[in-house]
C-alpha cells in the first residue's frame, strides 16, 4: 500500500506542478464569464443556458486532463528511465499500474471539486438555490466516469508506443461513446446480419459512459436520482475499471522495459 | 559464510523485433556469487552482458534458464529487493522534484517513519555532499550532481548491498574521485558493493574481487591481487589478455 500512495501522491504532485489544470480552469472561468456578461434577447432561461455551457466546458476540461495526464504516466517512465530506480525497489508492476491509476484518478477528482465549486457559485449566485443532492450526484458520477476512461487510456498506455496516439484514440473513443454509445441498439435493428449482431456485442461490451451524464439534473433542477441507482452505477464503473486495470497489468507484467 | 548474490547457472535470450531476425543469447551458463563486505567490480567490453546480469538480478529482466538469488531470496520476488539499493547506468529522476522530495519519495515506498526518512535524508544528502541544493529541482543539476541524488536514492533505505551500474560513466575526474571515495566509506562501513566499470585503475583501487565477463560467458573471476600476479601486470593488462586482446609489448 505505501507503493501505491507514494506512486499516486507523485502523479498528483506532477499534475498540480505542470500548468494544464490552471489553463483549463482559467479557460473554463472565462468562457463561462463572457457568456454570463451577454444577455440573449433578455431570455429568462439563459442561466440554464449558462449552466450547459458551463458543465460542457467542465466535461471537456475533465476529460483532457484525465487522458492526457494518464497516457503520459507510464512512458514518460520508460522514456526518462524512471521506471528503472523505481522497479528496482520492493515494487512490482501491478503497484505501478495501481498507483498511476489511483494518482491520476485523485487528480481528477481535486481538478473536478474545483470545477464544480466554481459551477455551484456560478448557478448559486444567480438562481439563488443550492441543489446540494443534485451536485453531489452528478460530481460522485462524473468522477467514476473518469475512473473508467483513466483506466481505458492506461490499458492504452502500456498497448501503444506513443502516448499522443493514445490519447487521441482515447480521446475519440470516450467521446464517441457518449455521443453514440446509447443509441447503438437501436442503430442493430435497422442493420442486416451480421452487422446487427456485430453491433449489439459492441453495444453490450463497451462501458456506457453517457449513463453517468446527468448534467439535465443539474441544468434543469430535476429531483436527484434514485441513490440506488447510484450505488448500481458505481458498481458498474468499479466492475470496467477494474477489467480495464486487468488488462493494462496483464500487457505490462512482462513487458521489456527498454 | 553465505553469499549475498548467487548467480546459478544463468541464460538470458533476447527475441530480435525484427521477423526472421532470431534469438540472441546475452548470458550463457552464467555462475556467480559476492559475499557480504566485499566490493565486486564486474567488468567486460561493451555488450559482455553486464547489465543484462544486474537487470536480472533487479527482476526487469527474465531468465531463460538458471535462477539468480539475493540474500538467499529469488529475485522474482519484490521483497528480495527490500535491503539493495540501484544506481542505474544513466541516471534520470523525476526533474519537477528537487533531491530532498525524491529521496522522501523513495522513503514512502520503503515505508520508513516520517523521523527516521528525516534523517536518513539528511545522512545521504551529507555523504553525497549534496546539503546545499537539496531544496533545488533536479533539473537545475550538473550531471555530477545528478549522478550523487543517483547514489543518495539507491542509499536511502540504508541497504546491505550496493548494485552499481557504471557509476563514474561520464563523470569529470573530480566526480568520479567523489563517487570513489563514497564507495570507498560504504565499504568501511561494511555495505557490500556490486558494480561495474569500464575504468579498470578505479576497480583495482576499490575492489576486492573481479569477474570478466565476454559475450555472455565468465572468463574468470577471483581477487584483483590473484588476477593481476597470474597475468603478470596490472588488472588493464590482464583484463585484455583475458578476453583475447594481449597488450602490445
Amino acid at each position: 500500500m505505501n507503493s501505491l500512495w507514494a506512486i499516486a501522491s507523485l502523479v498528483i504532485k506532477e499534475l498540480y506542478r505542470r500548468k494544464d489544470f490552471y489553463v483549463l480552469f482559467i479557460l473554463t472561468v472565462l468562457i463561462t464569464g463572457l457568456f454570463g456578461s451577454i444577455s440573449i434577447f433578455n431570455d429568462e432561461r439563459i442561466v440554464r443556458y449558462l449552466k450547459a455551457i458551463c458543465l460542457l466546458l467542465i466535461w471537456m476540461a475533465a476529460l483532457v486532463i484525465a487522458i492526457v495526464t494518464t497516457a503520459r504516466q507510464i512512458p514518460a517512465e520508460r522514456e526518462q528511465r524512471t521506471i528503472f530506480p523505481l522497479l528496482a525497489k520492493p515494487v512490482t508492476r501491478a503497484h505501478v499500474v495501481g498507483g498511476k491509476f489511483l494518482g491520476c484518478w485523485l487528480a481528477a477528482g481535486i481538478a473536478l471539486v474545483v470545477f464544480y465549486v466554481f459551477f455551484a457559485l456560478l448557478s448559486g449566485t444567480r438562481e439563488h438555490t443550492w441543489p446540494i443532492a443534485n451536485y453531489a450526484q452528478a460530481l460522485w458520477l462524473h468522477w467514476l466516469m473518469l475512473a473508467m476512461v483513466i483506466a481505458l487510456t492506461l490499458a492504452g498506455s502500456v498497448l501503444f508506443t506513443a502516448p499522443s496516439s493514445n490519447a487521441t484514440i482515447c480521446f475519440i473513443v470516450t467521446v464517441g461513446i457518449l455521443l453514440v454509445g446509447r443509441h447503438l441498439n437501436t442503430v442493430t435493428l435497422q442493420l442486416r446480419e451480421p452487422a446487427s449482431s456485430l453491433v449489439s456485442v459492441v453495444y453490450y461490451l463497451i462501458p456506457h459512459l453517457e449513463f453517468f451524464d446527468v448534467r439535465d439534473l443539474v441544468i434543469h433542477d430535476w429531483p436527484p436520482i434514485p441513490w440506488s441507482a447510484c450505488a448500481l452505477a458505481t458498481l458498474y464503473a468499479l466492475a470496467y475499471t477494474a477489467c480495464f486495470l486487468l488488462a493494462a497489468w496483464w500487457r505490462f507484467r512482462r513487458q521489456p522495459l527498454n | 559464510m553465505d553469499a549475498i548474490v548467487k548467480i546459478d547457472n544463468l541464460r538470458v535470450e533476447y527475441r530480435g523485433r525484427e521477423l526472421g531476425s532470431g534469438t540472441k543469447v546475452a548470458l550463457n551458463g552464467l555462475n556467480l556469487e559476492v559475499y557480504p563486505g566485499e566490493v565486486f567490480g564486474f567488468l567486460g567490453p561493451n555488450g559482455a552482458g553486464k547489465t543484462t546480469t544486474m537487470n536480472v538480478l533487479l527482476g526487469f529482466v527474465h531468465p531463460a534458464a538458471g535462477a539468480a538469488y539475493l540474500f538467499g531470496v529469488n529475485v522474482r520476488e519484490p521483497i528480495a529487493r527490500q535491503r539493495i539499493g540501484y544506481l542505474p547506468e544513466l541516471t534520470y529522476y523525476y526533474k519537477f522534484l528537487s533531491a530532498e522530495e525524491l529521496l522522501r519519495f523513495y522513503a514512502r515506498i520503503f515505508a520508513l517513519p516520517r523521523v527516521e526518512a528525516d534523517r536518513r535524508i539528511d545522512q545521504v544528502l551529507r555523504l553525497v555532499e549534496l546539503e546545499p541544493a537539496r531544496r533545488r529541482p533536479i533539473k537545475t543539476y550538473s550531471k555530477g550532481m545528478q549522478q550523487r541524488v543517483g547514489l543518495a536514492q539507491a542509499l536511502i533505505n540504508n541497504p546491505d548491498l550496493l548494485i552499481l551500474d557504471e557509476p563514474t560513466s561520464g563523470l569529470d575526474p573530480l566526480g568520479r574521485t567523489k563517487v570513489r571515495e563514497i564507495i570507498q566509506r560504504l565499504k568501511q562501513e561494511g555495505k557490500t558493493v556490486f558494480f561495474s566499470s569500464h575504468e579498470l585503475g578505479e576497480v583495482e583501487t576499490v575492489c576486492d574481487r573481479v569477474a570478466i565477463l565476454c559475450q555472455g560467458r565468465l572468463l574468470a573471476q577471483g581477487a584483483v591481487d590473484d588476477l593481476t600476479r597470474q597475468y603478470q601486470g596490472n588488472l588493464e593488462q590482464a583484463f585484455l589478455r583475458i578476453i583475447g586482446h594481449p597488450p602490445r609489448p
